[in-house]
């Protein structure tokens, strides 16, 4: 393991997102999962290191593979973990975000995890209130543990993230997960590739992110010399919304199959965020395939959110965010 | 993290190299004197950091006494300190690798300066949640007292008479300057 | 121009009307686009109307005097689009509140919209919105009728029946007229009145659901975008039907390059067109929600730079006749929430006189008295409004300038402080305004006029 500066932490009490990071601060994340995926192999998986904390789960969104994670990466820390799913019909007419948060403070908890449907919500939650927030997804806008995690496999396979090609495939317009990612890779040295149907692909993309993102919307092209070969969930309603004309079209033209997959390296890695459609944006084959490492992810995420957890309880800082700076400028933190 | 000596004339050297080469001799020849010249599971244990450095000097020692490569386990107890989030710095969570199975194996826990116990508590705490040893011995380098916590060790290399003010500074030549041990109180200028 | 509405004089129950003395106002850099004074003059009033303006005159005993030396007088500033909330949204402002604000900000008339809850679609709202005014009012308030009943896009307002009550142009102002049909007809039966018709563009289809202006950041942020087009498209439309019926056409709160250059070459081709802007669009631009404050979600959203150079080059040339507030009260609890949930607006009657002065003034994009005429001539020509000059025979609607003083955003007479202009400095505030020869409002000090 690469030595770190003793006293290195997160600059900021919160984790929104990927785009505030640096990459030492993401750097000291993928670093700390390290030893916590390893306790992973003993029979007692826990250490007592958040013993007296309380985590919030708050979820705004049905989710049972990020919820469930993040209660085990508590749990496993010894925290105490409470769980409130508040159905999404009472998001709008029920008690306010804030009110429902400052209860939460009122009990004396110290971290909430916040998942949402509307971009910035735990932003305003975490101005708000002292505890640590954790974004599990908000809107279309980041799912910092789920880049993170991601990282975190792309490193231990491939041994770096310098000068890597990743591409990532589908529903790019809507999807918080793609966002973090072409954060933490850039940040991280990697060149990204974005593809799918031009609808779902905004041409902002090529230049949003600073200088290490291509467009473009041919998938063998996308897919030439690509290390990492990421596929986002299609969200089938979108299909309502004449973003694309059906998921027979959408599987021909950018379903990842075995013959598409090909045009990769030979090594390439498969990655999916999970819940998949098989079938739609990915074929079982290459899903359950030696190249994919679909199921680490899954391993990989309670590490990573373990090690986020430990940093921001070890964070003394009472700042959320920094100030306001044009969203390229980000990348040169 | 290596540490630059501080100026001699304020602090005082308790052990010199040789003086570090002679007192692991004597640990691992009461290792030995208690476990037989063949011991069959024994295993070391060294706490992260200079633990470690120690637990791998008492290992060759120990093939030099008997012959065996005793293996050596890498302990890092950050997770289970007690003050993991009262200090002022966030400690860096180290290697832990114990290449073999803890089950109903004896072990030698090994730490450079036995002091408040808290460490070697937090220590034991993590060996038990890996399985359930035969047996744990501790062997330090130094014990320098005010204990916390209702701790001691089993093999010795220095007993020091220290006050709480007083800084025990062991020096390992894989990390720091020299191999040495010295003592200096607090206020002493150290250069980090 | 059309005859002013009826302002009859009023007498409280508990108060006498006491015997006016003439008021003399002295020594002010006076800048009065419409007669082009830009010059240190006296203004005498007496009773309710501008009397005289000379170099000098003489004051007699019998006079009060104001002294304006050092300060500049302009005729009362109009600000033509304002929501006042009365009646039924009085948790965020009440005319009483809307109408301090506006004095508080120098500004001696404001026309309010017709999204009230009920809309101003007939004319018990227009009556009630006049009657409230006159009783609790510190300005003029000049009420804007809805074009369609409840702002529903589908029929007519009863148009001459709101005329005659009072109100002074139509709208559905909140939301666009998606029907063209519609928009046809109104344009077409409000030249009857010769009244002016605002729109507020927006095509409702592509808009629905955006919060901020579609693009890069919009990208980045994961929020759903408003398109520029959605704007230019439905001006597009407009100046189309304004071609067709000849109507008086009003365009409210433009914020993209491609409106502005729209308006100008429709007003090259002599379109009775007016085009008023709001300071945001001259001030921010969409970074100003780059860290998710509501603060700045308006609709139109804030835009790229460009487009507020665009927004700049529009007022110096002319094709932006007016600037307005656009003042929308929200409390602190409907805007503290999620930023799709967060309602669109933010108020301006308080800082408008200061963006413009600081912004535009000051960083000499306008001269002074062309700013001055975005704020008063304009304004009145656009909606045929007494005031907005300083002629003999003019109501006696003031304002005093200090364009020296530099303050801090922060407090507010408005009820609520949804702006994003909070903790900024602004150079120049009104420092009294003046409503029929009353000061309504002096050093921030406010008193009801007896109108």
């Amino acid at each position: 393991m690469g030595g770190k500066e003793e006293g290195m932490r997160l600059r900021y009490k919160d984790l929104l997102g990927l785009a505030h990071l640096t990459s030492e601060e993401i750097e000291l994340i993928l670093h700390t999962a390290a030893p916590f995926k390893k306790l992973f192999t003993r029979s007692i998986k826990k250490v007592p290191t958040l013993r007296g904390k309380t985590v919030a789960m708050l979820f705004y969104e049905p989710s049972t593979r990020t919820r469930t994670s993040f209660e085990l990466a508590a749990t496993r820390l010894s925290a105490d973990v409470l769980s409130l799913a508040v159905a999404s019909s009472s998001v709008q007419k029920g008690e306010s975000l804030m009110d429902t948060a400052l209860n939460l403070e009122a009990m004396k908890v110290d971290f909430i995890v916040l998942r949402h449907s509307v971009s910035g919500a735990p932003e305003l939650l975490a101005r708000g209130v002292r505890a640590h927030v954790v974004n599990a997804g908000d809107g279309n806008h980041e799912h910092p543990t789920q880049g993170l995690l991601d990282l975190f496999t792309i490193r231990e396979k491939k041994k770096k993230m310098q000068g890597l090609t990743v591409t990532i495939i589908g529903d790019i317009l809507h999807s918080r997960v793609a966002r973090s990612n072409i954060w933490g890779l850039t940040k991280l040295g990697a060149r990204v590739r974005l593809c799918g149907p031009a609808t779902l692909v905004p041409a902002d993309m090529r230049t949003a992110f600073g200088n290490g993102v291509e467009v473009t919307y041919n998938m063998k092209e996308a897919l030439d010399g690509a290390d990492v070969a990421y596929v986002l969930r299609l969200q089938l309603e979108r299909q309502q919304e004449n973003l694309f004309p059906s998921l027979r079209e959408y599987h021909e033209f950018y379903g990842l199959d075995a013959k598409k997959l090909s045009w990769a390296k030979k090594d390439c890695l498969v990655m999916h965020p999970g819940p998949m459609n098989r079938g739609v944006e990915i074929d079982s084959v290459v899903a359950d395939g030696p190249q994919s490492v679909i199921l680490e992810q899954v391993t990989n995420g309670i590490a990573v959110r373990m090690a986020v957890l430990y940093l921001l309880a070890g964070s003394s800082s009472t700042l959320y965010v920094p100030a306001p700076e044009k969203a390229v400028e980000r990348k040169a933190l | 993290m290596s540490r630059t000596v501080s100026a001699p004339a304020l602090d005082k050297l308790l052990l010199d190299a040789a003086g570090i080469i002679a007192k692991i001799q004597a640990l691992s020849e009461a290792i030995v004197k208690e476990f037989g010249k063949r011991p069959a599971t024994l295993a070391l244990v060294g706490i992260q950091t200079r633990g470690v450095i120690l637990a791998r000097r008492v290992a060759d020692q120990l093939r030099k006494i008997t012959g065996q490569q005793i293996p050596v386990g890498v302990l890092d107890i950050t997770l289970y300190r007690d003050d993991v989030h009262a200090i002022a710095d966030q400690p860096e969570v180290k290697e832990t690798d114990l290449p073999f199975d803890i089950e109903d194996r004896p072990l030698v826990l090994i730490d450079d300066v036995l002091f408040t116990g808290r460490t070697v508590r937090s220590a034991m705490n993590a060996l038990i949640d890996y399985g359930r040893p035969q047996c744990i011995r501790l062997a330090v380098l130094v014990d320098r007292g005010h204990r916390e916590l209702p701790i001691g060790a089993d093999y010795i290399g220095l007993t020091v008479k220290t006050t709480p003010e007083d800084v025990i500074d062991v020096n390992f030549k894989e990390t720091d300057e020299e191999d040495s041990v010295r003592v200096r109180k607090w206020e002493a200028k150290k250069k980090e | 121009m059309k005859s002013a509405a009826p302002w009859a004089r009023a007498q409280r129950p508990s108060e006498s009307v006491p015997r006016r003395r003439p008021l003399l106002i002295r020594g002010g850099h006076v800048v009065d686009p419409r007669n082009k004074r830009d010059e240190i003059a006296d203004i005498l009033i007496e009773g309710q109307h501008v009397q005289k303006i000379a170099k000098i005159i003489k004051p007699t005993r019998e006079m009060e005097v104001l002294n304006a030396v050092n300060l500049v007088v302009t005729p009362g500033l109009i600000d033509i689009h304002v929501h006042l909330r009365e009646p039924g949204q009085e948790e965020k402002e009440t005319i009483a509140t809307g109408t301090a604000a506006a004095a508080s900000g120098g500004f001696s008339a404001v026309a309010c919209m017709p999204n009230t809850v009920p809309p101003l679609d007939n004319v018990s709202q227009i009556q009630f919105v006049m009657m409230k005014a006159k009783s609790e009012g510190y300005v003029r308030v000049y009420p804007v009728g809805a074009i369609s009943k409840g702002q529903e896009g589908a029929e007519l307002t009863e148009i001459g029946a709101m005329v005659r009550a009072g109100c002074v142009a139509i709208s559905d102002d909140g939301k666009p007229v998606s029907s063209s049909k519609l928009f046809r007809r109104a344009l077409e039966y409000a030249r009857t009145f010769g009244l002016p018709v605002i729109d507020h563009c927006e095509d409702p289809d592509l808009a629905r659901d955006g919060v901020m202006n579609e693009g890069r950041l919009a990208a980045v942020l994961g929020l759903k975008g408003i398109p520029r087009q959605a704007e230019y498209i439905m001006v597009a439309r407009d100046i189309a039907l304004c071609e067709l019926t000849g109507g008086n056409l009003h365009l409210a709160h433009l914020s993209t390059k491609e409106s502005i250059a729209l308006v100008r070459e429709a007003k090259k081709r002599g379109l009775p067109i007016t085009a008023e802007t709001c300071p945001h669009y001259f001030t921010l631009t969409e970074d100003a929600v780059a860290d998710y404050n509501t603060n700045a979600k308006m609709n139109p959203p804030l835009r790229t730079e460009d487009d507020r150079a665009a927004v700049l080059a529009g007022l110096a040339d002319g094709t932006l006749d007016v600037i307005a507030s656009d003042h929308a009260p929200h409390t602190r609890a409907q805007k503290s929430r999620e930023f799709d949930f967060a309602p669109f607006g933010i108020i301006g009657l308080e800082t408008t006189l200061g963006l413009v002065l600081t912004e535009l003034v000051a960083k000499k994009v306008l001269a002074l008295p062309v700013a001055v005429a975005a704020l008063t001539d304009a304004p009145a020509r656009a909606f045929n409004l007494p005031g907005g000059h300083l002629s003999p025979g003019a109501p006696a609607d003031l304002t005093l300038i200090d364009l020296k003083s530099r303050h801090t955003v922060k407090e507010f007479a408005s009820k609520s402080r949804n702006s994003p202009f909070i903790g900024r400095t602004l150079q120049g505030r009104a420092v009294a305004t003046i409503v029929g020869g009353d000061i309504v409002m002096q050093q921030g000090r406010l008193k009801k006029p007896n109108l």
